[in-house]
């Protein structure tokens, strides 16, 4: 179990260097660690807890909680929450302190500007693991589509759409 | 320097010459992670700039630009260049105490409810629309990032000397 753990940690630790498009860029490699490589869970499992934090409250990536707890228990969820905050905590925190007048540091409108187009293909990325997983035919795709076009086209909050998804699933499954 | 604006109760700890105390903070910052459903910024912004009057709407920009060109999740980073603007070291663990407590707890919850009842056929029938419609969610942030970057690169190659003329 203890063993267990520090692989948690080491695990998540990596994962949080690789977020700097937003918490859906780790997302491939978070497969490839907790599905295939330490089969911690499912991929549909994976797919499903991730998507299950889009709509709920706080960052996405919370659904480490969940993984690092049916793996080692609370201590786990635990030690890998700060195993994944602690290092860019930190690092956040000193940059901001050493760099007081950060925003007229000329690096810093370049590093953005380079990283704004990575930041969208990390995006990608993580989007094309996610249909990867969720779509399966011709409906799922269907509300794929769908979400995108309303969003497009509406100002709504993302998460009442994928609530009203939900509702919409659940009601077509119960009169089946 | 005393803040004249002290009509909140909860004065626990409170930072040289900042507008906040780590009690009020406490109190703040998770009701923001609690609150913010698809994406922690917006809520942030209402929080802090709208209600509370912590930062302006400048400040907030300039740690946005700042949480996104570092790595970390862009909600957490803004919230510990927050925490640290209000109250130092202590305001930044405040902060990111905050923001993700709630969360973490709502997520182990739904770890324990999928874990007994994630096969049962109403579950997943549930949360395949749900996945679907997060893939919706990831496509439509990725074309809105990709107009955003194209919008400044037009700019910046249309107006390359007249960028220190440009007031926000």
């Amino acid at each position: 179990m203890m063993n267990q753990i520090q692989v948690l940690a080491r695990v998540f630790a990596y994962l949080s260097r690789l977020t700097a498009g937003g918490g859906v860029a780790a997302l491939p490699e978070m497969r490839i660690l907790t599905v295939e490589v330490h089969k911690w869970l499912t991929f549909p499992q994976l797919i499903h807890l991730y998507s299950v934090g889009q709509p709920a409250p706080g960052p996405n990536m919370m659904m480490m909680v969940a993984i690092a707890g049916w793996v080692g228990g609370f201590v786990a969820a635990v030690v890998t929450l700060i195993a994944f905050f602690g290092p860019t905590t930190l690092f956040t925190f000193l940059v901001a302190r050493l760099g007081k007048k950060l925003e007229n540091w000329p690096w810093r409108t370049s590093i953005q500007q380079g990283l704004a187009p990575v930041s969208i293909g990390l995006l990608l990325a993580g989007c094309f693991t996610m249909g990867k997983g969720a779509i399966s035919g011709l409906a799922t795709s269907a509300i794929a589509v769908g979400v995108l076009l309303i969003l497009l086209q509406y100002r709504i909050n993302p998460a009442l759409l994928v609530v009203g998804v939900a509702a919409v699933d659940l009601l077509s499954f119960a009169t089946k | 320097m005393s803040d004249p604006d002290t009509k909140t109760a909860t004065r626990v700890l409170p930072c040289a010459g900042a507008k906040a105390s780590v009690g009020q903070m406490f109190l703040e910052f998770p009701v923001v992670g609690i609150s913010s459903f698809g994406g922690v910024v917006p809520y942030l912004r209402a929080s802090l700039v709208t209600k509370q009057h912590w930062i302006d709407d400048k400040e907030l920009v300039g740690m946005l630009s700042i949480s996104q060109s570092l790595p970390g999740l862009n909600a957490t980073n803004m919230a510990i260049l927050e925490g640290d603007k209000l109250c130092g070291a202590l305001g930044s663990l405040t902060a990111i105490v905050g923001v993700c407590l709630p969360d973490a707890l709502i997520m182990a919850a739904v770890a324990v409810f999928y874990r007994h009842h994630g096969d049962r056929a109403l579950v997943s029938a549930g949360l395949k629309g749900v996945a679907a419609a997060a893939v919706g969610l990831l496509l439509h942030q990725s074309v809105f990032r990709t107009l955003i970057v194209l919008g400044i690169l037009a700019i910046l190659f249309q107006h390359p000397r007249r960028r220190e003329n440009v007031n926000l």
